[in-house]
Formats: C-alpha cells, sequence, structure tokens
C-alpha cells in the first residue's frame, strides 16, 4: 500500500498539467530565470567598477588564479555528483542517492572553505569591503554567489536527512531533481563569475 | 506537488459526504482547522480568501497614501504654505508615491488576479497556495514595517526613486531611507513569489481546452505582467542591496569620492522603473477588456491583436528605461535609441486603444458604473500617453524633466488609467466576490467626482510644468508666481481644490460599500448581473471554495457566453439558449468527486514575520537580527517538512483509485 502510493504520488506530478511539466519543476525554472537577472545586476555592478580601485590592491595583484582554478573545478565536479545523486533518485536508490547527496555537500563546502580562505588572504593583502568600489562590488559578487552555494549546502543535507527518514512530502525524486536544478544553476552562475571576474584580465 | 495537501476539515462534495480526517504523522504542528473564525484568515490558502485580505490591506494603504498627497496639495494650496516642513515634505512626497505604487496599484492589482485568475482558466486553486499566503503576508508585513518609520525618526526623504548619492547617511541620515530599501525588499519578495506563482497557475493549470488563445484578457495581461515582475523585482533587489550595503557597512557603491558613478544607481533602478510602470497599468487594461466587451455587447474587437498587443508592451517596455534620464548626460547615440524605442511603445498601447474603441463602435452601450470607469481609463489614459509621447522626444523632454508637466503626465496614466481601471474592476465584480451589486446612483457620483477631481488636479499641472514649476518644490511666493492666465497661484489653487473634489468622490465609494452592505434594501444580486462573457461568472455567488464543482471543458473564447447564447445558422440571430443559473446547473449536474484542496498552514505567516524581525534587528539590534534570521531557519523547515500531498489513507472511507476511476484526481490540483 504504501509503495502504491509512492508510486502514485510519484507520476502525480507529471500528469494533468497543461504544459506537461510538474508544478513544482515549472516553478524552479521560472525562479531561476529571475535569478539570472540577479546575477546580472551583480556582475554589472562589478564589471563597471573592477577597475575602480582607488588606493587599494589592483585585481591582478591579489588574485591566486591556480588555487581559484582549483577551487572552481571541484565546484564543477559537485554537479556531477549532483547527477548521480539525481539518477540513483530516479532508480528509487536511496542508500545511493544519500551517498551521492553527501559527496555533493561536501564538494560544494570545499568550494565556500575555499572562498572563505580566498577572502581572508584577500583582506590581509588590503583588499577590504570598503577599501575602493572593486573591493566593495567584488565581495558583493562573489559574496551572493558563495551565500546561494551554501543555501544549496543546507538543501542538500535537509535532503540527506529527510531521505533517511523518509519524510519528503511528495515524489523524492522529483524534490531531489528540483534541489539539483538549482545546484547546476549556482555551477553555470560561477562559470560565468571565474570567467568575467578572475580569467579576463581588467 | 506541493498543492496537494491534505484537507483538514470536512470537504463537501456534492454527492459523496467524504469526510477528511487529517493526520498529524509528518507535520510539526497540527494543521489548523478553523473554518469560520477570524484565525481562518490568518491561516488560510484559499486563493478568493487571500484575494479579499489583498484588497483590504491595499485599500487601507490608498488611504493613506492618499491623505499623504491631500497634505502635500494643502501645503501648495496658497503662497508661502506653512501646513508642512521641508523636511516633512520631503518625506510626505516620498511616502506618497511609495505607497501608492507599491503598497496600493500592484497589491490592488495582485488581489484581482489572485481572486480571479484561478477562476477565468478553470482552475481550483493556484499553483502554489501556501505560497500565495507567504507573499500576501510578506507585502502586508513589509508595507507595515515601511510606515512604521514615521513613528521612529521619520520616514523615507530621497523621492520614490531614491537617487544615489543623495540616499546616502551623508544628506539622509536618519533611519528612513534604511526603513525604505528593507521595507521594499520584504514586498519584494511578495511580488517576486506571487509571480512565480502566477505564472505557473496560468501555464500549468488551465481547464482542459483552456488554450492560450481562449483565456480572457485579464488573465493574458495579468501573465504579462508576472514575466516583468520575475525579470525586475531582482534588479531592484540588487540596487536596494548595493544602497543597504553601503548606509549599514561603509560599502563605497555610490561613493562619488572614490570614483563610483552616480549613473549606476540610475540605471538599475529604471531598469526596474519603467517595466514597473508597466507592471501597474497592464492589469487595469486587462480589467477594462473585459467590462467593454459585456457592457456593449459584442466581442472584443481583435481579441488576438489586444492579447499580443499587451505582450509587446511587456518586451519593448525593457527597452526604454534610459528615457528617464535624459537630462543625465547619456550621449547622443543612447538618448536617439530610447528616444526611438519609447515611440515605438506607444503603437500597441494606441493598439489597444483603437481596439477598445472598436469594440464600442455600433455596440449597445449601457453605462452602468463599471463601464464608465473603463470609459474614464480609456479617455484620460490617452490623454496621458500623449503626454508621454511628448516626453520620447529628448529636447522637449530636457525641458519638462523635474517639473510638473511629468508630474501631470504619470497621474494621469496611473490615476485616470491604472487606478480608474481598479475601480472599474471594484464595481463589476463586486457582485461576484460579495454577493451584492454596489449602488449604482452612490456609483455614479462617486465616478463623476471623481473624473472632474482627477482632471481639476493634474490637468493644471501640464501649465504648471510647462511654466517651470519643478516637481517636489515645497513653497512657491506671490513675488515670483507670474500673472494673467499663467499665474501658478491660481493654477495651485485650482488643483488643491481638485485634490479635495477627488477625496470626496473616494469617500463616496467607501460609503457605497458601507450602504451596500448595512442596508437591509439591498437585495442579493443575481447571478449573472452583467451578463458576462468569462468563466469565472460560471460559479456560484460567491464561488465555493472549490471553485466549480465539476471543471469546465472549454470550447471558445468567451465560453460562458457561447454556453448561454446560440447563433441561427441561417438568420445569423445570436438567441440565447440558457440563463446563467442554468449553465451553472448543468455544470453541478455531475460534480467531481474527492475533491483534493489545499489545506490551511500556519508556515506562511509564521515565515513571513520572521522578515520585518530580522530587518528591525538590522537596523537597531544586531542580535534581534540573528534571532529573526534562527526564526526564519526554523519555520522554513517546519515549512519544507509540511506534507505537501495528502496520502490516500488519510482519507475516509479512502479513496478507490484503482477500481473503476471512482476517484477523479483533479487536473487543477496537480
Amino acid at each position: 500500500m504504501a509503495d502504491t502510493a509512492v508510486a502514485h504520488g510519484a507520476d502525480h506530478g507529471a500528469h494533468h498539467t497543461s504544459t506537461g511539466l510538474s508544478n513544482n519543476k515549472l516553478g524552479m525554472w521560472i525562479f531561476l530565470g529571475s535569478e539570472c537577472l540577479l546575477f546580472g545586476g551583480l556582475i554589472s555592478t562589478y564589471m563597471l567598477y573592477k577597475g575602480r580601485v582607488g588606493e587599494g590592491p589592483q585585481p591582478d595583484q591579489i588574485y591566486d588564479i591556480p588555487f581559484t582554478s582549483v577551487s572552481s573545478f571541484v565546484l564543477l565536479m559537485s554537479s556531477l555528483t549532483m547527477v548521480l545523486a539525481v539518477s540513483a533518485a530516479h532508480r528509487n536508490d536511496d542508500r545511493n542517492t544519500n551517498l551521492w547527496l553527501t559527496v555533493t555537500a561536501i564538494l560544494g563546502a570545499t568550494f565556500v572553505g575555499g572562498q572563505v580562505y580566498e577572502f581572508t588572504a584577500f583582506y590581509r593583502e588590503g583588499l577590504g569591503f570598503t577599501t575602493s568600489l572593486f573591493g566593495s562590488s567584488f565581495y558583493t559578487l562573489t559574496g551572493f554567489h558563495g551565500v546561494h552555494v551554501t543555501v544549496g549546502i543546507i538543501m542538500l543535507m535537509a535532503l540527506v536527512g529527510m531521505v533517511r527518514r523518509n519524510r519528503i512530502p511528495g515524489s523524492k525524486a522529483e524534490t531531489v531533481e528540483m534541489i539539483g536544478l538549482y545546484w547546476h544553476f549556482v555551477d553555470i552562475v560561477w562559470i560565468v563569475i571565474f570567467t568575467l571576474v578572475y580569467l579576463i584580465p581588467a | 506537488m506541493a498543492i496537494i495537501e491534505r484537507p483538514s476539515t470536512e470537504v463537501a462534495v456534492p454527492g459523496t459526504p467524504t469526510v477528511v480526517k487529517p493526520s498529524e504523522a509528518l507535520g510539526v504542528f497540527k494543521r489548523p482547522a478553523a473554518t469560520s473564525s477570524w484565525k481562518d484568515w490568518l491561516v488560510t490558502v484559499d486563493h478568493k480568501k487571500l484575494g479579499i485580505m489583498y484588497g483590504v490591506a491595499a485599500f487601507f494603504f490608498f488611504i493613506v497614501g492618499g491623505l499623504e498627497a491631500v497634505l502635500i496639495r494643502l501645503q501648495l494650496m496658497g503662497p508661502e504654505g506653512k501646513v508642512l516642513s521641508a523636511d516633512q515634505y520631503n518625506q510626505m512626497f516620498t511616502m506618497h508615491a511609495t505607497t501608492m505604487v507599491f503598497l496600493f496599484v500592484m497589491p490592488m492589482a495582485a488581489a484581482f488576479a489572485n481572486y480571479f485568475v484561478p477562476l477565468q482558466i478553470g482552475a481550483r486553486d493556484v499553483a502554489f497556495p501556501r505560497i500565495n499566503a507567504f507573499g500576501f503576508w510578506c507585502f502586508l508585513f513589509g508595507g507595515i514595517f515601511l510606515n512604521t518609520s514615521w513613528f521612529l525618526g521619520g520616514a523615507a526623504d530621497g523621492g520614490w526613486f531614491m537617487y544615489a548619492p543623495n540616499s546616502s547617511t551623508l544628506f539622509s541620515p536618519t533611519h528612513g531611507i534604511d526603513f525604505w530599501v528593507l521595507g521594499l525588499q520584504i514586498t519584494g519578495i511578495a511580488s517576486l513569489t506571487g509571480s512565480i506563482n502566477l505564472i505557473v497557475t496560468i501555464l500549468n493549470m488551465r481547464a482542459p481546452g483552456m488554450k492560450l488563445m481562449r483565456m480572457p484578457i485579464f488573465t493574458w495581461m495579468v501573465l504579462v505582467v508576472q514575466f516583468l515582475l520575475l525579470f525586475a523585482i531582482p534588479v531592484i533587489t540588487v540596487a536596494l542591496f548595493l544602497l543597504s550595503f553601503q548606509r549599514s557597512f561603509d560599502a563605497t557603491f555610490f561613493d562619488v569620492a572614490a570614483g563610483a558613478d552616480p549613473l549606476l544607481w540610475q540605471h538599475l533602478f529604471w531598469i526596474f522603473g519603467h517595466p514597473e510602470v508597466y507592471i501597474l497599468i497592464l492589469p487595469s487594461f486587462g480589467i477594462v477588456s473585459e467590462i467593454i466587451p459585456v457592457f456593449s455587447k459584442k466581442p472584443l474587437f481583435g481579441y488576438p491583436i489586444v492579447a499580443l498587443s499587451g505582450a509587446a508592451i511587456g518586451f519593448v517596455g525593457w527597452g526604454v528605461w534610459a528615457h528617464h534620464m535624459f537630462a543625465s548626460g547619456l550621449g547622443p547615440v543612447s538618448v536617439a535609441v530610447f528616444s526611438l524605442a519609447t515611440m515605438a511603445i506607444a503603437v500597441p498601447t494606441g493598439v489597444k486603444i483603437v481596439n477598445w474603441v472598436m469594440t464600442m463602435w455600433g455596440g449597445k452601450l449601457t453605462f452602468a458604473t463599471p463601464m464608465l470607469f473603463a470609459i474614464g481609463l480609456v479617455v484620460q489614459f490617452t490623454i496621458g500617453g500623449l503626454s508621454g509621447v511628448t516626453h520620447s522626444v529628448a529636447p522637449s523632454d530636457t525641458q519638462q524633466t523635474d517639473t510638473y508637466y511629468i508630474v501631470a503626465h504619470f497621474h494621469y496614466v496611473l490615476f485616470g488609467g491604472a487606478i480608474f481601471g481598479l475601480f472599474a474592476g471594484f464595481y463589476y465584480w463586486w457582485p461576484k466576490m460579495f454577493r451584492k451589486q454596489l449602488n449604482e446612483t452612490l456609483g455614479k457620483w462617486n465616478f463623476w467626482l471623481m473624473v472632474v477631481g482627477m482632471n481639476m488636479t493634474f490637468g493644471p499641472m501640464h501649465i504648471l510644468g510647462l511654466q517651470g514649476q519643478p516637481r517636489r518644490m515645497q513653497v512657491w511666493t506671490e513675488a515670483r508666481a507670474g500673472e494673467g492666465f499663467f499665474n501658478l497661484g491660481f493654477w495651485n489653487m485650482i488643483a488643491s481644490l481638485g485634490s479635495l473634489i477627488l477625496s470626496l468622490g473616494i469617500l463616496f465609494f467607501i460609503i457605497n460599500v458601507v450602504y451596500t452592505h448595512k442596508s437591509k434594501k439591498v437585495a442579493i444580486a443575481p447571478l449573472d448581473p452583467w451578463d458576462a462573457r468569462s468563466l469565472e461568472w460560471m460559479t456560484a455567488n460567491p464561488p465555493v471554495e472549490h471553485n466549480f464543482d465539476s471543471i469546465p471543458t472549454i470550447d471558445h473564447l468567451d465560453e460562458f457566453f457561447h454556453r448561454k447564447y446560440e447563433q441561427d445558422p441561417n438568420t445569423h440571430e445570436i438567441k440565447q439558449v440558457a440563463s446563467a443559473e442554468e449553465v451553472l446547473a448543468d455544470m453541478n449536474a455531475h460534480p467531481d468527486e474527492h475533491i483534493h484542496m489545499p489545506s490551511r498552514s500556519y508556515w506562511p505567516i509564521l515565515v513571513a514575520l520572521a522578515l520585518p524581525i530580522i530587518c528591525y534587528g538590522l537596523i537597531y539590534n544586531r542580535m534581534l537580527m540573528a534571532v529573526g534570521a534562527a526564526f526564519l531557519l526554523l519555520t522554513m523547515f517546519g515549512w519544507a517538512m509540511e506534507p505537501a500531498t495528502a496520502p490516500d489513507d488519510d482519507f475516509d472511507p479512502p479513496a478507490s483509485g484503482e477500481d473503476g476511476g471512482h476517484t477523479k484526481e483533479l487536473a487543477p490540483l496537480g
């Protein structure tokens, strides 16, 4: 009975909607569309101000490209593990779902840890939040991204707990997939930020 | 699937009395079960109740904003006005505009959208009922938070577009602007969640056969507006974050001494701000597009053109923001491009006006109050639209910038247009929402006083502005008022008297509402008092909680009309074949069984309550902020753990979906 109820619940979302997409998934896509404009505004602000360093350090004086490349690679790998988690959830394989969700969260946390290290290193080298326009806009842009990753990690960990105790309301596979959509989006935004902020010289 | 929640009370299903027992196995709190007391309004997720709540709250803020406007006009009534100090005057016009834009017109449009979009597309509720409730509470708490600044050291005083660096702590040291920034962030969350909810509702939850090109124009315009909100709100969010980081954490974004570009704020604000003006007007366009055909006894002229020109306004609306900045020295190329784009956007707007006029042309017109307000919109918006085209000509605009001519323009489009449209909606849909029709005589007094008042107030401002009276001017002196026809004193006096007549007109609306609901002489309205055309009238008055006993299948644009009337194939005459009561009875003859309705929840109001706590904390005490943040996190977990799907064994007797399709899972809730 429990199984049929789950199966019933699982396919429920896919049916009966005018577009064929479930409400939750469509809602998440639309939300991510809105997020594009949020990061668009922040990236524009950074691009406007990246050369305005005042008395503070220049971007190329403080960026540590090899270090950030490694942490970017870690974040990109977390998208792979997220895909594995979604795939396991579709197979209804709780053990592997939880395993890959946990690995994703750890990779994400590694990235955030790297960002905290990077922020402290930059601060020691003389770039504070209020030092220059470059400083304010750099910390705001990358900070907003870091907050997004952190929110993602909280959602992943909550998801692990809920899967383990079987307390996910609605379809498990779809819930994992939705968190996955958010996670991939945050990754893609980082690719843009890494390219525009770190790789293209000011 | 968040929407299939466990019904906590008995759901009255015609035919089979299905008793639903809520289980508490998964939730943190027991699900609230009140159905009739005031508490129900706190925990409801019903889109109709939330629509009414949006409406009541927005109307309250309308009165607040209106009183602020009257104070402004009293100050300018005569020379050397002494009603307000310069500081109070700055706060008054800032809060007047902010209140009217963010706390009246937007949420009042949300009220109509919430109430009528699900009815117009044949759905039982919105896609995310709890998020819908959350949006309402965010709007209400954000609005209250914003207005508490009056009592906590003074309100924001930077004008509604709050140009930085003028809005930095150097020039505005009180907390007013902090309240403004954070209050708008909270109401922004309301708009963003509301837009996601309504877009998914419209795209996903249409009744069978309700194609996009069969949707009523009001729903179309709501869809366009929600996309505008979806993409405009994050831009203002960025701008507000930058400003509050500057004010609270000494960031340098708008610090010109550090090399900041003052145009950054202007661009970010107007990239939001120009789509915003379409966010304000398009719902009213939708409302009059419903009303004019009904009172002309004709289908809307050029339905697809009206729908698509609304979408075109939505697209082009993104490419005109810099016409607010012609005086800031953008350079000739930018000015030319934005000037042309602004002229271009007048085209789809003009198309709509032509379509409304052509709808009335040759129709059997009846001038009931909703129709009067709709015609008021068409005429007054056209005047405001034409003065808008004069702004698009950049050389002329540089003369008009920051004068009363601009004030005249946007009050013609927003008061004469948007607010008249909302009043048309009040009169048109009142019997649907509240079972009683507003009084027609009082309604006509309401309308004519508002027309006279509105034109007396804002008409003279064209003259004042072209004579050079600057916007936001706190006093004027007799010595510099000029003479003869162009005497500023005379026209300021007319405008101020007009604002009093306008207030009287709005007072008549309130009297009308009180009279209609207190007087025993006012009978219950008939089911279909206006002989309407669209699906929302195919429900009971007021609609039952689940809207439709059976979800209708849609075969036509103006489905309700086609169920009432048929055309004789030989004579081409239109004959009535069924009354509204018969259509409804016919539809209710085969009710759906086992209707899942979303159930009430404590979490939306609790999560929303965390936001003003965080914001007060940000202004006064970082500890309070931490408490608010912890509260937010906990309540969000509570929400996430609350089951979204009603398990089948929650129902008694259990649903028997497997044997013979007895249970009908309903499309709009999937």
